[in-house]
């Protein structure tokens, strides 16, 4: 019978059924970091258990490293208690930790790519909702709590239910200027932010072909703001040329069996979806949102939604939203001032997008009036930078450089919006208050439309700007 | 481990109307620095009762029946955004025992659940009557039924649902899969050796 890849995965890794009817699936991959696993660590030393397949956790440390400050002690002493919790708990069991002196250091979902660890067929399990990026290997990835983070390393698998799968289809060529943070964004919008409850979607169709894995990457990311748990691209030779020779990938002779492995992985022709969606490249635009979800976006040369053109559960937010952001329901979101650019996280805080931005950067500068940062989404990221000396491009242009984390993307460290700045982000989240000020606003979008956003202090058409 | 079977939370219930509300918005990640959960309760929806001046602004969560409610009613799609085991931490520890609502975030629901802490749903018209009715009368006590499937205020009985998994470990005090999860330990083993990836190829 024709399969998915999800299927394919979750019956290579079932245990068994539970009594009460859940699959117990084991989890291949498990990748932990600061945050949500001090407490995890805290459970198993309270019920004397022991981390039952130690080699197969991995750690690092991101949300709360500070970026402008690379010596320890931190000025945060609570900073520095988490970073050195984690230290403890991964000496005490045994755990690989990609520690700040590394120089692989990162956020978790930039570090398992990088080193190989994230690959075709696997289960993957980390306590972060964003997860999902490593479903762009064709990895059944998701974010769990710290209860959870708690059975993975006791026991190395979890109680889960299956999911349906989604079929999400983009076909064509994008236009100059749009990018897979447009395409995740467009989806988002056009199924909903719970659209995808209870499925994991399978991004398929020629333009997730053409894709590099850091695109798709960029997609799967933002697979939990659409709702969804996980989602996945099919492996390819893309997936396996960007996997071979990474530290943690097969060598030698297991690589020819690890390739044969990963591509039977890939969903069958002809296989049954429980549902297909299915867009064109070609009318997708620059997307920016202009609320406090992810779903509230518009093209950027598009007016934002008139209230009365909404439904009744999608105006009340709508309304909330449009007090918070400070904006006018049907006016244009082009031309809002920008207060603070920031490029970076787990969903574009990649190589490829500070190469991107820095192809268009030389030459022109920051606005007087925005702050803006750019940080490398680890540590890798930031010598390949160097080496290629785009920081210097950066530099030039009037951004500040910083070293490897999570920054701006949410306020655990010192990277913070103040009062109602106005935030143009390259990161996935909109909610209020997510950037460290109750009162501050996110403008999400793609890395070359904060480069925009930054140069002429407004939230603009990256395509003008820079003549793309 | 044996655990309390969860079958009926009767209790005070406090509304916080809204759909979409993120567990940024119910715990905001500055309280996320921490490596316990203990105190988290203090800080639920702390950005949503406290204005930028650090004054009380005006908020359910704010009200004199919120410390004596145990039942939080909520709107859709409640608990989206991150993965923090910390949202459901802060709303238990603030005293809701059990939450019902339009529907819940996938990752929310399950840290709820392996706390203990049903979530149960209610039809759009049903659940804006619940919500109403406790807005009207905050002194109303409120029956969530986990084992029948219902939630009851005065005279009124709504259906509800929860998926049967969640149901079932809640009513037979199996909330929390530990015990369950180390006893296919062999199973385990069996699965593990099957995987080339694990096994080290
Ligand atoms: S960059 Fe943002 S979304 Fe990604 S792991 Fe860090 S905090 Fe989470």
């Amino acid at each position: 019978m024709a399969k998915t890849l999800f299927q394919k995965v979750w019956e290579a890794h079932t245990v068994r059924q539970l009594p009460n009817g859940q699959t117990q699936l084991f989890i291949g991959t498990h990748l932990i970091h600061e945050v949500t696993s001090p407490q995890a660590f805290g459970m198993l030393r309270d019920l004397g258990l022991k981390v039952k397949y130690p080699q197969r956790t991995f750690a690092t440390v991101d949300h709360i490293v500070p970026t402008n400050e690379l010596k320890e002690p931190y000025s945060d002493p609570i900073a520095q208690e988490m970073i050195e919790a984690l230290r403890k708990n991964t000496k005490d069991f045994g755990i690989r930790f990609f520690d700040t002196n590394t120089g692989n250091q990162g956020i978790v979902h930039m570090v398992g790519p990088e080193q190989g660890i994230t690959q075709p067929g696997t289960t993957i399990a980390c306590g972060d909702s964003h997860t999902a990026t490593h479903g762009a290997f064709g990895a059944i990835a998701f974010g769990i709590g710290t209860t959870q983070v708690r059975d993975v390393l006791a026991t190395q698998t979890l109680a889960l239910s299956p999911l349906k799968v989604r079929r999400i289809e983009v076909n064509g060529v994008l236009a100059p200027g749009v990018y897979a943070k447009d395409v995740i964004l467009h989806i988002i919008r056009k199924l909903g932010v719970n659209g995808g409850i209870g499925y994991a979607y399978e991004y398929a169709g020629t333009t997730f072909e053409n894709f590099s894995l850091e695109e798709r990457m960029t997609v799967c990311n933002m697979s939990i703001e659409g709702g969804a748990r996980c989602g996945y691209v099919n492996p390819d030779q893309k997936t396996f040329d960007y996997i071979k020779g990474k530290p943690y990938a097969p060598k030698a002779a297991d690589w020819d069996a690890a390739v044969a492995r990963w591509k039977s992985f890939a969903s069958d022709a002809g296989c049954q979806y429980d549902d297909v969606v299915k867009f064109n490249a070609a009318d997708i635009r620059p997307t920016v949102t202009w609320g406090i979800t992810p779903g509230q976006a518009v093209f950027i040369d598009e007016k934002m939604p008139d209230l009365n053109t909404l439904n009744a559960a999608d105006r009340q937010t709508a309304e909330d939203a449009y007090k918070h952001m400070k904006l006018a329901p049907g006016s244009a979101i082009k031309g809002t001032k920008v207060d603070v650019a920031f490029l970076g996280s787990c969903t574009n805080g990649r190589i490829s997008d500070l190469r991107e931005v820095a192809k268009y950067l030389r030459g022109r500068k920051v606005s007087s009036s925005v702050k803006a940062i750019v940080v490398p989404g680890s540590q890798l990221t930031a010598i390949q930078a160097v080496h290629e000396g785009l920081d210097k491009v950066f530099i030039e242009a009037g951004f500040e450089w910083r070293g490897a984390g999570c920054s701006m993307c949410l306020a655990m460290n010192p990277d913070k919006l103040v009062g109602d700045q106005l935030c143009a982000s390259s990161s996935n989240r909109n909610f209020k208050g997510r950037q460290g000020s109750q009162t501050g606003r996110t403008v999400l979008m793609s890395p070359l439309m904060v480069a925009a956003a930054a140069i002429t202090g407004q939230v603009t058409d990256a395509r003008e700007v820079f003549k793309v | 481990m044996s655990l309390a079977k969860i079958t009926q939370i009767k209790a005070l219930a406090l509304a916080v109307p809204g759909d979409d509300i993120d567990t940024d918005r119910i715990i905001p990640a500055r309280f996320l620095r921490c490596v316990t959960f203990d105190g988290l309760g203090d800080h639920a929806f702390r950005d949503e009762r406290t204005g930028p001046d650090g004054k009380d602004r005006p908020h359910p969560m704010n009200t004199p029946q919120a410390k004596r409610a145990g039942i939080l009613v909520v709107g859709f799609n409640f608990g989206c955004g991150s993965s923090r085991e910390h949202a459901p931490q802060s709303l238990w520890r603030f005293g809701f025992k059990a939450l019902v609502g339009g529907s819940f975030a996938e990752i929310f629901f399950g840290n709820s659940t392996a706390l203990g802490v049903p979530c149960l749903t209610l039809s759009k018209d049903h659940l804006a009557e619940l919500s109403a009715l406790v807005q009207q009368k905050p002194e109303l006590e409120v029956t969530v039924d986990v084992q029948n499937l219902k939630v009851s205020a005065g005279d009124k009985v709504w259906p509800a649902s929860i998926p049967a998994s969640a149901r079932d470990g809640l009513v037979n005090g199996k909330w929390d899969p530990i015990a369950d999860l180390l006893d296919g330990a062999a199973a385990v083993e069996q699965t593990a050796s099957k995987l080339a990836y694990v096994v080290g190829k």
